[in-house]
Parts: C-alpha cells; structure tokens; sequence
C-alpha cells in the first residue's frame, strides 16, 4: 500500500511488502517478549502467587524495613547533593567561560563509564582506613568507609550526570537575556536564580532528580563494596535481596525485587511526563 | 564545584590508577596477567563485544519497528524498553533467574553458565542503540527514498544505500555505549553468572573479590585496565560524533 503524497510522489513505507514489515514486528517484539517482558512478568507472578500477605510480611519485617529506611536516607541523601551540585554546576558550565571548564565537563560525564566496582574500590582508597585522606578522617573520629556517608558518596558518584545533563541543555537553549535583564533592574543573583532561572527550568530539573532518585534507590555495585553489610545498619534494599538469595529466602528477596521493578516503572512514567513537559518549553 | 568534583571523581579514580601503579609498572603488569584475572579479563571483553553486536543488530531492528511500524500497545513498549536502564542490575538479575533460573517455569535453567552473563548483559544494554538510532530515524528524510523509490530502487537498496548510511553513526554510538557499560556492569552478572573462577567470572566481579579477599593493588591494576578501555571507547565515541556533525 502505497501512500500519494500532495506533491505527487510515492511515499515508500515498509508496508509495500507486509512480509518484510510483520517480519521485523515479529523479531522486535518476540525478543522484547523472551528478554524483557516475560522475565519482569514472572518475578511478578513469583513474589504474589500466594497473594499480598507473604509480599507483605516480608517487607514489614524488622530487617526489611531497616533496609528501606537505610535506602531512603542514602538516596535522598545523595539526591539532595546530586540537585545542588547538579544545577550549580550546570550553571557554571553554560553561563561562564573559565579554565577548567572542559575539565569540569568532562569530569560531569566520567561516571557513566565507569564500572559501579571500581567506584567503591576508588573511594575506599582515599578515604577507607588505609586512604590518603582515610587516617585523617579516622583521627577526627569519622568514619566514611563502611558507614553511611560512603555509601552516599557512591550513589551520588553514580547519579552525578544525570541532573546536569537535564538541565544544562535547558538552560543553554533558555539563553540569558531575561536574567542580565533582572540584573540591570537590581535584582541579586539569588533574586534572579528563583524568579527567573529556576521557573524555566523546573521541569527539567525534575526529569533529573526523578531520574537520580531511581537510580539511588537501586544502586547495588558501588554501593556493596563500600557499605560493609551490617544487616540493620548498612543494609540497602539491593543488598537485602543479595543477603536474603545467599539465605535461600526466595519470597523476600522477590518482594523486595518486585518493590524495586514497581519504583522503576513508576520513575519511568513520572519522569516520561516531566521531559514532555521541559521539551514543550523550548 | 569542580572542587566538589575532584574530590568525589578526580582524585578517587586517580588513587585507583596510582594504586595500580604503586609497586612499578612491571608488577601492574603481573596482577593484571594473573591467570584468573586475565581469564576474567578475556571473557568479559568477548561477551561484551558479541552483546554489543548483537545489540547493533537488534537495537536497529527495534528502533525501526518503534518508527516505521504501527500496532496496538505500541505505546507501552515505547515506554517500557527503557526499563532495563531505571531497574537496579541486582533486580535484572532476579526477574532474569525466576524465568531462566533453577525451577525455571520455562525449563530453561541458564544459571551459571556463560550464556546467563551474555543474557543479563543483553538485558541491561537493551535500551543504548534503540535510544540512539531511533531520534535520527524519525528526523530522517522520506523524499529521498520516495525519490529511489520512484526511480525504480528496490526496498533493499533503499536499505542500503540511503537509510544504512544515515544510521551508521548513531548505531555505532550505541553499540559503543553498551560495549562500556557491558565491560563494568557487575550486580545482574555476579548473581546469575555464579562466578567461578576460569569460567564465569568477569573482570567487576574479579576487582571484587580482590578487593574482599585484600589485594588492592590488583584490585586496582584490573580496574585501571577497564577504564582505559571504557575511556578509549568513549574517546573514539566523542570523534565519531564530530565526524558525524561534520558531515552533516
């Protein structure tokens, strides 16, 4: 079937030859079907077979819900670091032109590509016990490594592009007319960063915190080599399900998982709906 | 902010390499050839090389069909083929074990085998060339294959000739991008891989035993060797871009 265009022309579109057309649908779908699909489906089916109660339960006991309590204070903890250092440094990036601003770029990318392994080992070696800030940190009776506030400086290592990358684009197609505009009227920087930069980019900058907060809530590589596993201190929930599996506590570990599939998708929606919005800014 | 920065990227990636390097070049050497390292080491970059082809291949696939098709729960896959990036790795490894696992309803049981890591790493990749191909699909020009079209070119060559060549650069992004992230990935691996040594054990889960059983300079030395690689792949990434604006 072939479509006439206005000008007269014949739109070719892959349903001139339906074969070829059902036959890329067919080979999409059926790996999407055997990779993602069914797998999500049947960890869904595993953890309710028995219907909410056991699912229930096994989040409600006290060692879940110590670790529910630890990921939320490491991910809002390292969310909160992620939004300030985030927009500021995406401020710096496309309002100013200094040395070291390639590098800072750079810098803002490095992450991604680097495996959540070699992150933990990285901080262990400058701040663990042995590191070359470690011994300092150990005199002044703080404790980095095997403790909280490393397990937050690995998920916010892990997080860290993803508020910059929301809101630098953003901000560079914004331009900075209205805000040397609010500046010649008198307004001070702050006074001009909540009235007229951050209503822009609200929306964009809430695709990356929702983005930085599902990924965490789920961090589970770099977080592991630094939390130490104290079970109802430094237990997160992806290091519960890891705990429970080596217990052969199969339903807890598929509650939990299930718990973490549902904050996933849940992110993918909010966050679909608040990058429509930003773009339609623009 | 660079301040910021430095301290929590600059200088811990620095300790890594320079912890590697901290007993001479040659003993850097030696750690990263140890036979169980080096095992690990070789099996990681292959699996990641045959994933990242096969993604190259599929991803294009997909992305076409997310574009060019129309059918019913369209919508929904649209959505969820990103799910692979906002699941934790350690849930991909779960969802991947209650299908594929022991009890498999399927009776497939892939636990612990070389074909669980190429599975687990072609689920969390799943979404890198789609996500790349398909924008530059949408933006692509339909007169020019009206106009092969009309002068007698067959859906292949129109393939080939005009779709193919417009495609290479960001289906070569994404399969670089899932090659980098295939090379570090570590929690759906270390659970559904079982780790043994010489035969399915991959470089991240290797630096992590390292790391537990306290060899830190070897932890290091094969961490040093997966970011140069990860940097390169990246490097090479950032030129084809330019090359790919460049031509326009």
């Amino acid at each position: 079937m072939a479509n006439a265009l206005s000008d007269g022309t014949v739109a070719v579109r892959g349903d001139r030859r339906p074969v070829a057309r059902y036959g890329l649908r067919f080979v999409a779908l059926g790996y999407l079907l055997v990779l993602l699909a069914a797998p999500v489906a049947m960890v869904f089916y595993r953890a309710f077979q028995h219907g909410l109660g056991p699912v229930w339960s096994a989040l409600t006991s006290s060692e879940a819900r110590s670790a529910i309590e630890v990921t939320l204070i490491v991910a809002i903890s390292a969310v909160v670091l992620n939004t300030l250092f985030g927009v500021g440094t995406a401020l710096l990036l496309v309002r100013r032109r200094f040395p070291g601003r390639h590098l800072l770029d750079v810098l803002v990318d490095i992450p991604q590509a680097v495996s959540p392994i070699v992150v933990g080992l990285a901080l262990i070696l400058v701040y663990g016990k042995f590191g070359f800030f470690g011994s300092w940190i150990e005199r002044n009776g703080l404790k980095i490594i095997f403790s909280l506030p490393g397990m937050v400086l690995a998920t916010s290592f892990v997080s860290l592009p993803l508020v910059v990358r929301s809101v630098a684009p953003v901000l560079a197609e914004l331009g900075d007319e209205q805000e040397q505009a609010a500046r010649t009227l008198g307004a001070s920087s702050w006074q001009t960063f909540r009235r007229i930069t951050f209503p822009s980019i609200r929306d964009a900058l809430a695709y990356g915190v929702v983005l930085s907060l599902a990924r965490s809530l789920g961090e589970y590589g770099a977080v592991t080599v630094v939390s130490g596993h104290v079970i109802g201190k430094t237990l997160t929930l992806t290091l519960f399900i890891d705990e429970r599996l080596q217990n052969f506590d199969q339903p807890a570990a598929y509650s939990a998982a299930v718990l973490l599939a549902i904050i996933a998708m849940g992110s993918l929606l909010i966050s679909r709906r608040f990058r429509t919005r930003s773009r339609s800014v623009l | 902010m660079t301040l910021y920065l430095s301290f929590l990227v600059l200088i811990p990636l620095g300790a890594v390499v320079w912890k590697s390097q901290s007993n001479g070049w040659s003993a850097f050497w030696q750690q990263v050839r140890t036979p169980e390292a080096w095992d690990a080491l070789k099996l990681t970059l292959t699996i990641s090389a045959g994933v990242a082809l096969f993604n190259l291949v599929m991803g294009t696939i997909i992305a076409w069909v997310l574009v060019r098709d129309d059918f019913p729960g369209k919508g929904a896959v649209e959505l969820f083929i990103d799910l692979p990036f906002a699941l934790p790795t350690i849930v991909a490894g779960v969802v991947l074990l209650s299908l594929y696992g022991p009890r498999s309803p399927a009776h497939v049981d892939i636990a612990f085998t070389r074909t669980a890591i190429t599975v687990a790493l072609l689920f969390v990749t799943l979404p890198f060339v789609v996500r790349t191909v398909q924008p530059v699909l949408i933006e692509l020009d339909r007169d020019m294959e009206s106009a092969a079209a009309s002068l007698g070119a067959s859906p292949f060559l129109i393939a080939r000739r005009i779709i193919l060549p417009n495609l290479v650069p960001a289906m070569l992004t994404g399969t670089g991008l899932a090659f980098a992230r295939a090379i570090g990935e570590f929690g759906s691996v270390s659970l559904v891989s079982g780790n043994l040594p010489f035969h399915t054990e991959v470089s991240a889960v290797n630096i992590y035993n390292q790391i537990q059983s306290d060899n830190p300079v070897g932890a290091a030395a094969q961490s040093t060797v997966l970011l140069v690689i990860a940097f390169v792949v990246l490097f090479v990434l950032d030129r084809l871009k330019r090359w790919g604006v460049r031509r326009g």
